[in-house]
């Protein structure tokens, strides 16, 4: 296992009467790309501006390097960030802006112009120098904010929804050189995002979060195939999400019918979140797979269709390179191995946290 | 939003308009500078800002007018930071409590200068009552600073705030972020950002200062003559509009000099184009 | 730190309100000399509604702060709206000529106002006052409306132009409530202004004809009339009440917004 970097040890926060963070213990380390993921107001930039220094905790504590800096300011913590709306200095060129940090740290002006070449060779900007930074497009702002922040040579680089603000394709662009940047230079990065696709791609591990609460850990293959409960199966990717009963090991109740499946450890009789991804659904002849029902609605998204078939009252999505018509009879097929069970929410908060 | 004909009706009022009540006058009294009562070109009014020590008025006026708004500047700054600082709550109503005082009529508000500061005034009561020294302040220049500072502060103060509050937290955040200290971040970042924001309130107070006849005459005790209150008396005692309006042609020159530096430094500029 | 903005804060407010306090208690002095002090009296808050000077003065303030604030409202507003249309460059222009009454000097105003309005053979008095102080409004006005202006959305109009509205209505119905707010802002900031302009009154104002500004500037040389403390002092009140209210109706809105 890679070494612990920073331990954020039972974290709260409010603001006012309005409680943001909750319970939250986690460790992140060297060298990482770490992503938060979570709605908006889950309070995942409020956890990323804890780490920076931005805001101080209620109660718990950072530890970096083992060592406590809860109360450090932001500008003696060896942490970095890039914010969401850039935030470079209008009254600097792209050099000054990217030389502000070691000018601070009082580094000579040799070393500085070196650091700037390489800052700007690093995020594909060789030359840029003089540039008048209002002036340039809003991919190009985003490079110079990370080649200010990396110039510093951070141990940790704070990422704020860098990319939402960047159109499509330059988002896909933005997503792969960052992931280099992370590669090449060992800076650990934890990055702040909404946007699922952009986390699953990017992170060496996802937090899934909602309402304050930390739901899940994991890579990105963990969270998306054994979601730990509904909330995280339905934030990440599509899912179906049936109320079902185990009846014993490796047996569910779903519709009143029993079907296979791979889970164990449930005790009998125990009401759980079955999950089906609509893409784990192969449509059959009717009478031929476990559900029959009827097709009501066929949307083509280029690669694939997505249908929605009504049975037992359920409505379903799959997702099937074939289409079909609306009103025609099918059924549906589940492998086993697909059918992932989750456990009902236990405690309140996670109730309402699973009521998103 | 309409076409190139209904704009054009529309701004024809405010052209006639500024025609008629900002460019004729000011030629007039430019007519007036440089003639003489025969109605024919002299410079004679000019040349008199070098006799009967209206050169002297002019050099205090300068003087007092400049240390006006360095004071003004230095209390301004850290003022609207604190009132930027925490964007929400009370903030409003501090800035309200700011501006009420505007509402009080600045005759008045002057004259009662007058009553705290002269030698049996609040200030050598009070400090009568605690045994310490008195001073004489009324009628000197520093009585004339602070009624420059009180009347002309809000003029300091309203674009610098405005400019303060443009500037994004997140901008100084950052500057935290790359190591700044709160000092750093003042001169590297905050300053730098607010001189358009300055440099109007600057032009804002040293204009009216320079050139105020009232707070002197309030304050003064009409024995320290400014540029203002000499170019008011050819007015209103000698009746030599000539060369009032020969000492205001000198005065114009200081304005002109003033709006170049405030075009320079537009905030409009930066206005976006809709 | 926290005790030192605290501190300076403080120190401000006593710097802008020690004069205002002054004025309040020498309205409430039975002594009719400044800075000399008899006892209590309400005789001036009653003598204040029989004097006929500063009822005039307080007329004519009122009615040239209303007059010239409401016609420099609607010239600056067709002018904003006017100019809007202008490219940047145009604008910038237009823009620097109506700055120029604010960037220069009040004495030159007044003085060259005054020049305009004898050459024109307008004889001072209460007209050459309302338009003087016009002059000087407008200026606010355009200052108030312009940026409001630059940034409403022009989508709303043209979607009320699609809906069939022809573009006066349009105007009037969707980017006039829009702009409410700064015109208001722009009404008040003129009046204001008018209501404690001296020095240009000053000057194109005629004999006989005061506003109350003048009238304290002819009564310094023979002592203030404690009457006008009395007035300054009501109105200073009034104004502090209804900057209560609007303070309280401001939380109250807040609070129902959270509470949302």
């Amino acid at each position: 296992m890679k070494r612990e970097l920073i331990h954020l040890e039972n974290i709260a926060k409010s603001f006012g009467n309005l409680l943001v963070l909750d319970e939250i213990d986690l460790s992140i380390y060297e060298s990482e790309f770490i992503t938060l993921l979570g709605p908006s107001g889950c309070g995942k930039t409020t956890m990323l501006r804890i780490i920076g220094g931005f805001e101080m905790p209620d109660t718990g504590r950072v530890l970096f390097d083992g060592k406590d800096i809860t109360r450090l300011p932001p500008n003696r913590r060896p942490i970095n960030t890039v914010f969401q709306k850039y935030s470079l200095f209008s009254h600097m060129n792209v050099e000054e802006n990217i030389s502000f940090g070691p000018k601070i740290a009082g580094k000579s002006a040799d070393y500085i112009r070196d650091k700037v070449k390489y800052a700007l060779k690093l995020v594909n900007l060789e030359g840029y120098e003089k540039h008048d930074v209002t002036r340039l497009s809003g991919g190009q702002q985003q490079r110079i904010a990370i080649a200010r922040a990396v110039v510093n040579e951070p141990k940790v680089l704070l990422l704020d929804e860098p990319l939402s603000a960047l159109d499509l394709k330059l988002r896909r662009n933005m997503r792969r050189e960052l992931v280099g940047i992370n590669k090449e230079t060992g800076i650990t990065f934890i990055f702040v995002t909404h946007d699922q696709e952009e986390a699953l791609s990017m992170s060496d591990r996802v937090v899934v979060m909602n309402q304050g609460y930390i739901q899940q850990v994991g890579t990105p293959e963990n969270v998306y195939n054994e979601p730990e409960n509904a909330f995280v199966a339905d934030f990440i990717g599509d899912s179906n999400i049936i109320d079902g009963v185990m009846v014993r090991d490796k047996i569910v109740r779903i519709f009143g019918r029993e079907y296979p499946c791979v889970d164990t450890g449930f005790p009998a009789e125990c009401p759980v979140d079955v999950q089906i991804r609509p893409e784990d659904i192969k449509l059959a002849a009717p009478r031929e797979g476990a559900f029959n029902g009827v097709v009501t609605r066929v949307v083509f998204w280029g690669m694939s269709y997505d249908i929605n078939v009504e049975a037992d009252g359920f409505e379903w999505l799959i997702q099937s390179t074939t289409g079909r018509t609306v009103g025609e009879e099918v059924s549906l097929h589940v492998a086993p191995e697909n059918i992932q069970i989750m456990s009902k929410p236990q405690s309140e908060d996670e109730e309402v946290a699973a009521d998103v | 939003m309409f076409n190139t004909m209904t704009r054009n009706v529309l701004l024809t009022p405010f052209l006639i308009w500024a025609v008629l009540f900002i460019f004729v006058p000011l030629i007039c009294i430019v007519w007036y500078g440089v003639t003489d009562y025969d109605g024919n070109f002299s410079l004679d009014n000019m040349s008199l800002i070098f006799e009967r020590g209206y050169l002297a008025a002019l050099k205090l006026s300068v003087e007092l007018a400049l240390i006006s708004t360095v004071v003004c500047l230095i209390l301004a700054y850290p003022l609207c930071l604190i009132l930027t600082e925490n964007r929400r709550d009370n903030t409003t109503i501090i800035s309200l409590l700011f501006i009420l005082p505007l509402w009080m009529n600045s005759l008045l508000s002057t004259m009662a200068w007058q009553t705290i500061l002269e030698s049996n005034g609040i200030i050598n009561q009070l400090m009568r009552l605690l045994d310490l020294p008195t001073f004489n302040m009324i009628n000197t220049q520093g009585a004339i600073v602070v009624g420059m500072v009180y009347n002309f502060l809000p003029y300091m103060v309203l674009p610098l705030f405005i400019s303060l509050s443009k500037i994004d937290k997140s901008i100084l955040e950052a500057a935290q972020d790359l190591g700044a200290n709160s000092w750093q971040t003042f001169f590297r970042v905050i300053l730098p950002l607010t001189i358009p924001g300055a440099v109007s309130g600057i032009t804002m107070v040293f204009i009216p200062a320079l050139t105020t006849f009232v707070i002197s005459a309030l304050l003064g005790g009409g024995k320290l003559l400014l540029i203002g209150n000499i170019i008011e008396q050819e007015f209103t005692f000698q009746y030599d509009w000539h060369v009032g309006c020969a000492l205001s042609v000198i005065l114009m020159i200081f304005i002109v000099m003033n709006m170049l530096l405030t075009a320079a430094f537009d905030p409009l500029k930066e206005e976006g184009d809709g | 730190m926290r005790y030192i903005k605290k501190i300076y804060l403080a120190t401000i407010f006593l710097f802008l309100y020690a004069p205002i306090g002054v004025l309040i208690a020498q309205s409430f002095n039975a002594s009719r000399y400044r800075g000399h002090w008899t006892g209590v009296t309400l005789d001036w808050y009653t003598k204040l509604f029989n004097d006929e000077r500063i009822a005039d003065a307080l007329s004519n303030t009122l009615s040239i702060g209303l007059l010239s604030a409401g016609i420099a409202t609607i010239l600056g507003l067709i002018t904003c709206v006017a100019m809007k249309e202008f490219s940047r460059k145009w604008r910038a222009t237009f823009m620097s000529i109506t700055n120029v009454p604010i960037l220069n000097a009040d004495i030159v105003t007044g003085i060259s106002l005054m020049l305009l309005f004898m050459g024109l053979g307008l004889k001072l008095g209460y007209v050459s006052i309302l338009l003087a102080h016009i002059v000087f409004n407008v200026p606010y006005v355009i200052l108030c409306i312009m940026p409001q202006l630059m940034t409403l959305d022009k989508s709303f109009y043209e979607a009320a132009l699609d809906l069939g509205a022809s573009p006066f209505k349009a105007f009037a119905s969707v980017i006039l409530p829009e702009l409410r707010p700064s015109i208001f802002a722009g009404f008040l900031l003129a009046f204001t202004m008018s209501a404690d302009d001296f020095i240009i009154t000053h000057f194109t104002k005629g004999a006989g004809v005061d506003t109350l500004t003048t009238e304290i500037y002819a009564e310094l040389k023979i002592g203030i009339h404690p009457e006008m403390y009395a007035l300054s002092t009501l109105v200073f009140f009034c104004v502090l009440i209804f900057v209560i209210l609007f303070a309280i109706n401001r939380r109250k809105l807040k609070h129902i917004e959270e509470a949302i």
